[in-house]
């Protein structure tokens, strides 16, 4: 089907067991987001799994192209990948968090549970509608002056 | 080259495009039923995550090293966008009216 370099038999295989494992640890991470049952441990799946598939794939990109252009446009993407995605996550994990999204029922500590802003949501849709209770809970995010 | 090895290369690619395609349409899944607003941001994330993998496995079967700066811009730009759907979800909270983003 296609000739990834010809003469070079031990890059084809190596590119090829870097794209296999890189595939099964996105299929991992797909697998994770739509299964586990939390937002939290979702986070552990697409972050870390998502992240390592990814960085596989483009390692293997970087195996298969063999020369010093494409291979260091490979790395460079791995490595802002692998800074971006914490950060991303972190962001995503604390705005779930504080906008009182419900953690899984056998979660067993919530260190900040009496300081969350909002209670769960009793139509089990977690989005923070307005709650008139929620004006007495301290606020730990300073208002936005808009 | 010898054929095992040509035959490795070739379907391994498939393979790999096969669990990618499959794995997006999880995400996918999780974007639409996924009951609050961060579960969809982060199978959105993920969605984005999953393409730059595919443009990475596209370089390799196509040849064309230019799939290579597409993936490149698609994770600067799936970065940016959740950075922003972060800060919008932080910012609605502080807000007393919260505008319909939900469909159900």
């Amino acid at each position: 089907m296609i000739d990834l370099l010809g003469e070079q038999p031990v890059t084809d295989v190596l590119t090829a067991l870097l794209l296999l494992a890189g595939a099964a640890f996105t299929f991992i991470a797909g697998l994770g987001v739509l299964r586990l049952p939390d937002i939290m441990i979702r986070m552990h799946a697409s972050t870390k799994a998502g992240t390592l598939g990814t960085g596989l794939i483009l390692l293997a990109v970087a195996v298969s192209y063999g020369s010093l252009s494409e291979a260091s446009r490979a790395i460079a993407a791995i490595i802002f990948l692998l800074i971006t995605a914490p950060v991303a996550a972190h962001m995503i994990g604390r705005a779930a968090y504080r906008s009182g999204v419900p953690l899984w029922d056998r979660t067993v500590i919530d260190e900040f549970k009496d300081r969350r802003p909002l209670p769960p949501p009793e139509d089990g849709t977690g989005v923070h509608l307005p709650d008139p209770s929620a004006a007495k809970t301290p606020d730990p995010v300073p208002k936005s002056p808009s | 080259m010898t054929s095992l090895t040509h035959l490795i290369s070739s379907w391994s690619v498939v393979i790999a495009i096969t669990l990618i395609v499959v794995a997006m349409v999880l995400a996918f899944i999780r974007l639409v039923i996924g009951p609050s607003l961060p579960d969809r941001i982060v199978a959105l994330d993920l969605i984005t995550y999953l393409a730059v993998a595919f443009m990475g496995v596209f370089a390799v079967l196509s040849g064309h090293s230019a799939f290579l700066d597409v993936a490149i811009a698609l994770a600067l730009l799936g970065f940016l966008a959740t950075v922003a759907f972060a800060r919008y979800v932080e910012r609605s909270r502080a807000r007393t009216s919260i505008s319909e983003d939900r469909d159900d």
